[in-house]
């Protein structure tokens, strides 16, 4: 057997070349937090949202410095004044008396006698034979088949009872009119109706006393005046949709992020507490958060505003304030609690008590930022439903007192007049439900982008 | 078993002897007077009303009176519709809120798994796309625009057709509970859709799934017997919740629809400050929620055995 024969010689005690290249890094190390930006950066839903809720803080915070007008100011010439309308009124002479003349044409069957505006409708129709009464009615609508006849607004007798002055609360829009004409029996022996497109008009005083015009001198009848404008419209009391829109997005984003922002925090405190101490302590104060989720939430909200009533002069803010952070508050404190007890048992807690580490310390610098993560979904999460409880109390009627607007109360006010005036209720709860959303789709987002666990699958 | 059913009764008695007790005190520390909205009440007729009421004695007797009253079943008289028992109005509409709200529940639920379902096999593709984007905007629009948009929708759509294809509001028939019961059930259904995605997607990735593709079963089979029934799971965890959801949302359906349920009658209690009908109300559903949460997570239990009551 031949002996293997090695040689070796000093070179081949070289250190082997080292590759600097593997050991520095391909790029620069990112912590949690620019990491999970350039997560949420690439969602485009979530940078969308996030947008839409900076917007939103602007709109509230901003708007009211822009929009300088009254919430509560009733502009009662342009009461629930769809946004867009036309805003020109004509100077007429003051009110005279109508002694029945016509100055429009004659013609045949219900008419009318003078041009229809705001300040007056003049209506003329023919005597019917045999009529003892004629009943004046208006509707929004056209009358139709079934005759919705609307608003009743006179019974005159008498055979020769053939004209008549509406001058009862005239907005410039279309009317449908109809007079119903019947025997002394109440039998009916004629209908008609008409339609009358009446225009806006306003005297000179009022126009001065409105503030629109400097003085009486600068006008002369028949010129044309702007009203004040209005650009989301106006009210059913004839305030300024924009301006309470503004008002509203104060109240209902106050508590949409105030509410939740101190539930959050004393459930982080409450459930740190306890996912800390653990042991017996830990148990009753689960415990007592497990009673708190089981009490029925929209019952006691209810309650807690009924009992705290609101006293004059009060918005009532407050006290949904208090009562959203007393039963809001253990769900949080449960999921940070369940955090904290996972990292407790973590090897970098126990390498940090060796080094002498103090318990406060512990879990101010280790846990809570561990957990902010999903502190912070949870917090983003939350401003939607805090939303919806204010909407929803206040829609009821028992959130925010009047004249205080809020989104949820003006949709209250709004939902009455949905068919005629749709728009009050179309912008608030436009706005509700685009608040919502933004806020949904960026907790989506922040869950997404901070908390690989809960990363959806999507 | 029997010892968890145990402990969870005495808890959601103690629960609801909690409910009940603020309720008192609630009521007890609202502003004003509950005999105030009579006009002209002389020092005797207020004497002999807090006579009748027992409004005229101390706070822990009338405590005492009321639970004791309260465990006899008896919820008293209403204030402002008199000669009306509370118990009367819960008997008469109840019923016709728990119909309204196990429509809302069954077509939640059913709703819910199934889209859920639909938008997972179609994962990215048009179907999921569109649920998932009507889905966000049922979880964002309140449920009282909701109600306004359907009624309105109704009204447009009986308008177009020149007959009554569905009644706009009021009750009776099915007809009646369709459109509102829809509406109730929206919102949870929504919440229930997301929630079934995303547990049906985790579901196609275990092993047990894998397996049972390698043994050649039919992709029906292994949709229905293995994914559907496991991912049903969590869905049926947040039902409890959800009915609570339901009930508390009804109060708003029922007033938009003009239902004569229960939580029309509490709502406008609330509103009047009936005092007698808000105690009694929120007592019923408060102890009608707590036990609901009760048998769900009961059920849950005998539904999947892994999960251990304890």
């Amino acid at each position: 057997m031949a002996e293997l024969q090695v040689r070796l010689t000093a070179a081949d005690f070289e250190p082997l070349h080292t590759d600097q290249e593997i050991h520095s890094l391909s790029r620069p190390s990112l912590s949690y937090w620019q990491d999970a930006w350039i997560r949420l950066k690439a969602n485009t839903r979530a940078i969308l949202s996030l947008y839409i809720v900076l917007g939103l803080l602007a709109f509230t915070v901003l708007g009211p410095l822009v929009w300088d007008v009254d919430p509560a100011a009733q502009d009662v010439d342009q009461i629930s004044l769809p946004p867009g309308a036309d805003r020109t009124a004509t100077i007429v002479a003051p009110y005279a008396p109508w002694s029945g003349g016509s100055v429009l044409p004659a013609a045949e069957g219900l008419r009318l006698a003078e041009t229809p505006n705001s300040e007056n409708v003049r209506l003329l129709w023919d005597p019917v034979p045999g009529a003892a009464s004629y009943s004046v009615y208006r509707s929004l609508f056209d009358v139709g088949e079934d005759r919705a006849l609307g608003l009743p607004l006179v019974d005159l007798f008498g055979a020769d009872a053939v004209r008549f002055e509406d001058r009862l609360d005239l907005s410039p829009r279309t009317y449908h009119y109809s007079v119903l004409a019947r025997d002394a029996d109440g039998t009916e022996l004629d209908f008609q109706t008409l339609e009358v497109q009446v225009s806006r008009v306003i005297t000179a005083e009022q126009a001065l006393e409105r503030g629109l015009i400097d003085s009486l001198n600068d006008v002369q009848i028949g010129d044309e005046v702007l009203m004040p404008l209005h650009p989301f419209g106006t009210d059913y009391l004839g305030r300024d949709m924009l301006s309470r829109l503004m008002h509203g997005a104060r109240v209902s984003l106050f508590i949409g992020i105030a509410a939740p922002l101190l539930y959050v925090l004393f459930g982080v405190f409450y459930g740190s507490t306890a996912g800390f101490i653990g042991g017996r302590i830990d148990q009753a104060l689960m415990r007592f958060a497990d009673f708190v989720v089981a009490l029925p939430f929209l019952l006691f909200m209810i309650l807690f505003k009924i009992a705290f009533g609101i006293g004059p002069g009060e918005s009532g803010i407050l006290p949904m304030l208090v009562a959203l952070v007393l039963l809001s508050w253990p769900a949080t404190s449960r999921l940070v609690r369940g955090q904290i007890l996972q990292i407790r048992e973590e090897g970098y807690i126990n390498a940090s008590r060796l080094l002498g580490a103090k318990n406060g310390y512990l879990v101010v610098r280790h846990m809570i930022p561990n957990t902010m993560g999903v502190i912070l979904v949870t917090l983003t999460f939350a401003v939607p439903s805090a939303i919806f409880t204010e909407a929803f109390l206040s829609f009821i009627g028992m959130g925010v007192a009047p004249p205080t607007p809020s989104w949820g109360s003006m949709c209250n006010e709004g939902i009455k007049t949905m068919l005629t005036t749709p728009h009050e209720l179309i912008f608030p709860a436009l706005f509700i439900s685009i608040t919502v959303l933004a806020f949904n789709l960026l907790g989506d987002g922040l869950r997404d982008a901070l908390d690989a666990r809960m990363r959806s699958t999507e | 078993m029997w010892r968890y059913t145990l402990k969870r009764l005495i808890q959601g008695i103690i629960t609801i002897w909690f409910i009940a007790t603020a309720t008192f005190f609630a009521m007890h520390n609202v502003p004003g007077d509950p005999l105030i909205n009579d006009r002209s009440v002389t020092e005797d007729i207020r004497a002999n009303l807090e006579a009748k009421y027992g409004l005229n004695r101390p706070t822990h007797e009338q405590y005492l009176i009321y639970m004791g009253n309260i465990l006899r079943g008896d919820f008293g008289i209403s204030f402002t519709q008199k000669n009306r028992m509370v118990n009367d109005i819960i008997r008469e509409h109840f019923p016709v809120s728990a119909i309204l709200g196990i429509l809302a529940v069954v077509f939640a639920g059913l709703g819910g798994v199934l889209w859920g379902a639909l938008t997972a096999l179609y994962r990215n593709r048009l179907p999921d796309v569109i649920i998932m984007f009507l889905v966000i905007l049922g979880i964002s629009v309140p449920s009282f625009v909701v109600a306004a948009i359907a009624q309105l929708t109704l009204v447009n759509l009986n308008d177009l057709f020149g007959f009554s294809v569905l009644p706009v509001a009021g009750w009776g028939t099915l007809w009646h509970m369709l459109v509102p019961s829809m509406v109730l059930g929206l919102g949870t259904m929504a919440y229930l859709t997301r929630l079934m995605r995303s547990s049906m997607l985790e579901i196609v990735n275990s092993d047990f799934i894998r397996t049972a593709k390698a043994k050649g079963l039919p992709p029906t089979r292994i949709f229905t017997t293995h994914q559907l029934r496991n991912a049903i799971l969590p869905v049926i965890t947040v039902l409890g919740p959800s009915i609570a959801a339901i009930t508390t949302g009804g109060f708003v359906v029922e007033l938009v629809f003009a239902i004569p349920g229960l939580g029309r009658y509490f709502v406008q209690a609330v509103q009047q400050l009936d005092y007698t009908v808000i105690m009694g109300t929120t007592v019923f559903y408060g102890a009608f929620l707590v036990f609901m949460v009760i048998v769900v997570d009961l059920l849950y239990g005998w539904i999947d055995p892994r999960v251990r009551l304890e």
